[in-house]
């Protein structure tokens, strides 16, 4: 097919789906705009149960199910790539440490200056998720990331060495059962899966919500840990793992 | 005034959007797509969802790129 061709059919499909995106679009109440029947309900039952963000409201309490549906899709991924990204008979680790690239020492620097920074912050945005934007998702991707500047900063070893994938792999699987147990738990004393059981507490403080922090506990412990496993696959087929099809051709 | 913000905003994804279709070498569509990752984040910041724009920033701008570039790293073959 030639190159004038596929513009033309890439132009035809891409106007038809800015048309159909435009009547689908076009009938939504505006932006802003005071009719808003999701928020008039979500946002008094978020209150009812003392949860100042209303988004984590929405995730972890009045539509947990979604929650845990999103879960059990990350979780599934993790282990599809782990498996995909396991080494083949052909591969073999090496381990040269003398081969290292220069670091700049501002590089190193900045990296083991901004890693507790970025641990905290990630933290933080976990502790939080009831009360401000952020939540068990967000943080556990800072998190996770955050432990990486080891390896911007330093050697691969050192980020293999504060990183026992196995105990990681732990990590998961305990926040997602974390998670499902919350929700039987809910069944029995509240009378219904994934129920918020827990006393409300006081609106906008630290211990209020209910289970929703909880939730976001279990959901950061699963993020962060399932996100240091799927770079721990992706790492050691990068730098680890010679030989196979890969590096043959 | 919301509404010249958004309109910057939009004409900004859309342009990001273009040049990472339009970077040839992937190991700098990453870069270029860590670049969309921002925008996109400052666009869902502006639409007053700032759960949603942590997401993208968390996800969009480190995670991702770095997926690409080690995919990169391991396809080339090359060392540390």
């Amino acid at each position: 097919m030639t190159r004038s061709w596929r513009y033309a059919i890439f132009f035809v499909g891409a106007g038809l789906i800015a048309a159909l995106y435009v009547i689908g679009v076009y009938g939504m109440p505006h932006f802003g705009s005071t009719f808003h029947p999701y928020r008039d309900r979500a946002v008094p039952a978020a209150v009812s149960h003392r949860t100042a963000n209303v988004v984590s409201a929405v995730n972890f309490d009045q539509r947990a199910f979604d929650t845990l549906g999103e879960e059990t899709i990350f979780f599934a991924s993790v282990i599809g790539a782990a498996a995909l990204l396991r080494p083949s008979k052909e591969e073999r680790e090496q381990h040269s440490p003398s081969q290292g690239g220069h670091v700049m020492a501002s590089t190193r620097f900045a990296g083991y200056v901004l890693l507790p920074v970025t641990l905290l912050v990630g933290f933080d945005v976990v502790a939080h998720g009831h009360l401000t934007p952020g939540g068990g998702f967000q943080g556990g991707v800072v998190l996770a990331t955050g432990l990486h500047l080891l390896y911007v900063a330093g050697r691969y070893e050192s980020l293999e060495h504060f990183r026992p994938v196995e105990k990681f792999e732990y990590g998961e699987v305990t926040g997602a059962l974390a998670f499902a147990g919350l929700g039987f738990a809910g069944m029995a004393i509240g009378g219904s899966f994934l129920a918020n059981v827990i006393p409300f507490g006081e609106f906008g403080q630290l211990l209020s919500a209910g289970t929703v922090e909880v939730f976001n506990f279990a959901v950061g412990i699963e993020v962060s840990c399932g996100v240091v496993v799927l770079l721990a696959h992706f790492l050691r087929q990068a730098i680890l793992l010679r030989g196979g099809e890969a590096s043959r051709s | 005034m919301n509404d010249i913000v958004l309109i910057v905003l939009l004409t900004l994804v859309a342009a990001g959007g273009t040049a990472v279709v339009m970077t040839n070498a992937p190991e700098r569509q990453a870069v270029t797509l860590s670049v969309f990752g921002v925008l996109l984040s400052l666009l869902f910041f502006s639409l007053q969802a700032p759960d949603v724009a942590l997401s993208q920033l968390a996800v969009g701008t480190a995670f991702l790129p770095l997926m690409v570039m080690l995919a990169i790293r391991k396809i080339r073959g090359g060392g540390r």
